[in-house]
């Protein structure tokens, strides 16, 4: 009776259920991994790496690194303290907070890109020549600073930029854009975990005389980390990835303001397919590196994806 | 306490900004400055080189250097991201009514910019020609050939695409001669034309790759520089036929003044749209398969780009505006033509 096998189907039913499984895997997955690579490489690897050193390429990857660096800290912080709020604590409103979290992941991202557009536009509802006005006094002041020695390198960009506030088709449209994108993958992330969890220790934490950041860093944070590092991994996977709301805000300046996959889509639209492929072949690799590392959190910890949609 | 650093602060600053106010034109010369190009689709090989021509000749002139940068994307979408706020220095777009739309939505630009500069300010033009698959093996050789049965037109959309707009309209321009300007069969005619029209595409790089990448189709209706670069990108798979008419594009340049007055590059603007009609620029313009406005370098190209009869849209549609609203805009003959299948 033990050695009874779990499934009742015959061998060739087996057969057909697991190779038509194999067969998706190796058709939705596996070829276009394949066809990535295999056209970066077409044309040998001198045509590979001269793609990826071309001065576009070499600011689209720049561009790239530099929205990842700002949104993934931010989300962080801001998935940490908004999971530590929703699920330690009750509140009302507290449901809708949880819905606007998911706000990013419900619209689709031209709209996330559009609205920037009708916010900072020309004709927009903070348009540059109004932020500019306002911000004058500001722009004085950091021209003048900036006048110290020692300051320069801090003030001079900065007055530069509050005296003409580029935002969207510049870096700071695209580094919001990708900071709204990615909003909710940490939060998301750190929720079903952090509710799993309760907030027992914590509570014993307080009784023994602990105190907030005690707690916060004692307690609360060991608990969550291998789910905090799985978060962040996918929040900077989709950080360097996003095409659609980025693309919006981007005005596809050639060297300034056209990341990776803007940059990918601008060769591909060119007739440049190696160059393309080898550019894509970055984007690929760090889906296969962020895919690696989100593994190995699992191998050490046993984490299941936590009930992410 | 707080006076004694104040003073000196609002010193500084007030300092700084007459300083500024009197640097900028006295050291022009020296700082470097740049300017942005926004094009349509299919010009970017043909900039990159008049860039770097310009940039050598400006250097030499006023010791200044200059960095040109370039973004496109479909003629209508970058009218609009300029309107939107994208600093565009010069706009060199696919049609005047993309510009004129930055004169009328956003006033970037005077209403009479088209007169600025010689040629409708348009320094090099193209036209709308077939593209087959080698060997033509459908035997395509003129408009009346593309209503046939079982023929497959490949055009992008002409309410999204300005290569589709200089489309549409070459062939109604056919049809009207063909038929005596009965427009009840040139409508039948652009019927049975759009009949035969399996995808639109949103820009002319999209059908491009529908056409030549994806195989589908057996006609592209293509502007003239883009079938040399598919013959270049995909050497012995098509062929271009010239048809008895077509159309006389005129892609306009405009240095969008409202943009370049507040970064004090009016001067370059100007002078880097009056280098496209030099000859330099126009021999540009040839090897990059754009159709010269100087007449003895067009002679130049005259075997690559053959002189066929062709219509402009000033005389055949009574200018831009009129053809937009007769043709593209909602309830126009393409409403008409494309909303019957």
């Amino acid at each position: 009776m033990a050695s009874r096998p779990v499934t009742t189907e015959s061998a060739p039913v087996r057969l057909l259920l697991i190779g038509g499984a194999v067969a998706f895997l190796a058709l939705f997955l596996l070829l276009p991994l394949t066809a990535v690579f295999a056209e970066a490489f077409r044309k040998g690897w001198e045509v590979f790496l001269a793609a990826l050193h071309e001065d576009a390429a070499l600011s689209a990857i720049k561009l790239t690194l530099i929205a990842a660096g700002v949104s993934v800290p931010l989300n962080t912080l801001f998935g940490v303290a908004a999971a530590w709020l929703v699920t330690k604590f009750r509140f009302r409103g507290r449901s809708l907070l949880i819905s606007l979290i998911d706000l990013p992941f419900a619209v689709s991202p031209v709209i996330a890109g559009l609205v920037w557009v009708l916010l900072f536009g020309a004709r927009g509802w903070f348009p540059p020549t109004a932020m500019a006005d306002a911000f004058a006094p500001a722009a004085h002041l950091a021209a003048s600073l900036a006048e110290y020695r020692g300051l320069g390198w801090l003030f001079t960009d900065l007055a530069a930029w509050l005296a003409d506030p580029k935002i969207i088709f510049a870096l700071p449209g695209i580094v919001i854009a990708t900071v709204f994108i990615t909003f909710p993958f940490v939060a998301r992330e750190l929720i079903p975990l952090m509710e799993t969890q309760g907030s027992d220790q914590e509570e014993a934490a307080v009784t023994l005389g602990a105190r907030g950041w005690h707690i916060f860093f004692r307690v609360t944070l060991p608990n969550i980390k291998w789910g905090l590092l799985y978060g962040v991994l996918l929040c900077n996977a989709r950080a360097m990835g996003e095409f659609g709301a980025v693309s919006v805000v981007s005005g596809h300046i050639r060297g300034e303001t056209n990341t990776l996959p803007l940059h990918v889509e601008v060769l591909y639209n060119e007739y440049q397919f190696s160059a393309a492929f080898a550019c894509a072949t970055l984007l690929a690799f760090l889906a296969l590196v962020t895919l690696g590392m989100k593994s190995a959190v699992e191998c050490f910890t046993g984490h299941q994806s936590t009930g992410h949609k | 306490m707080k006076n004694i650093l104040i003073i000196p602060l609002l010193a500084t600053t007030l300092c700084t900004l007459s300083g500024c106010g009197k640097s900028v034109p006295s050291t022009e010369a020296k700082h470097p400055i740049s300017l942005l190009n926004v094009s349509y689709d299919p010009t970017r090989e043909f900039y990159v080189e008049v860039n770097a021509a310009f940039q050598s000749l400006w250097k030499s002139k006023t010791n200044q250097s200059l960095e040109i940068k370039q973004s496109h994307g479909g003629s209508g979408k970058q009218a609009r991201s300029v309107i939107d706020g994208l600093q565009a220095d010069v706009v060199t777009l696919a049609l005047a009514g993309d510009i004129d739309s930055l004169a009328k939505e956003a006033k970037l630009v005077p209403a009479d910019w088209q007169a600025k500069l010689p040629n409708n300010s348009a320094p090099y033009t193209s036209t709308i020609v077939f593209v087959v698959r080698k060997g033509n093996p459908k035997a395509i050789k003129d408009w009346a050939d593309l209503t046939h049965d079982g023929i497959q037109v490949i055009t992008p959309n002409p309410k999204t695409s300005g290569g589709a707009r200089w489309n549409y309209l070459a062939a109604w321009a056919w049809a009207n001669k063909e038929f005596g300007g009965d427009e009840t069969k040139v409508l039948d005619y652009m019927t049975r034309l759009f009949k035969n029209v399996p995808v639109l595409d949103t820009g002319a790089r999209a059908a491009t790759t529908t056409f030549a990448q994806r195989g589908i189709g057996d006609i592209f209706l293509s502007w003239e520089n883009e079938a040399y670069l598919i013959e270049k990108e995909f050497p012995g798979k098509t062929e271009i036929i010239y048809p008895s008419i077509s159309i006389l594009a005129e892609p306009p340049v405009a240095v969008v003044e409202k943009n370049t007055a507040k970064h004090g590059t009016s001067e370059v603007a100007k002078a880097y749209l009056e280098f496209l009609y030099t000859d330099e620029a126009q021999e540009l313009a040839g090897k990059h398969f754009y159709r010269a406005r100087n007449p003895k370098i067009a002679a130049k190209y005259h075997d690559k780009l053959p002189e066929i009869p062709l219509v402009t849209i000033d005389n055949e549609f009574g200018g831009w505006a009129k053809a937009q609203k007769t043709h593209f805009d909602d309830g126009g003959t393409f409403d008409k033509v494309y909303g019957t299948h």
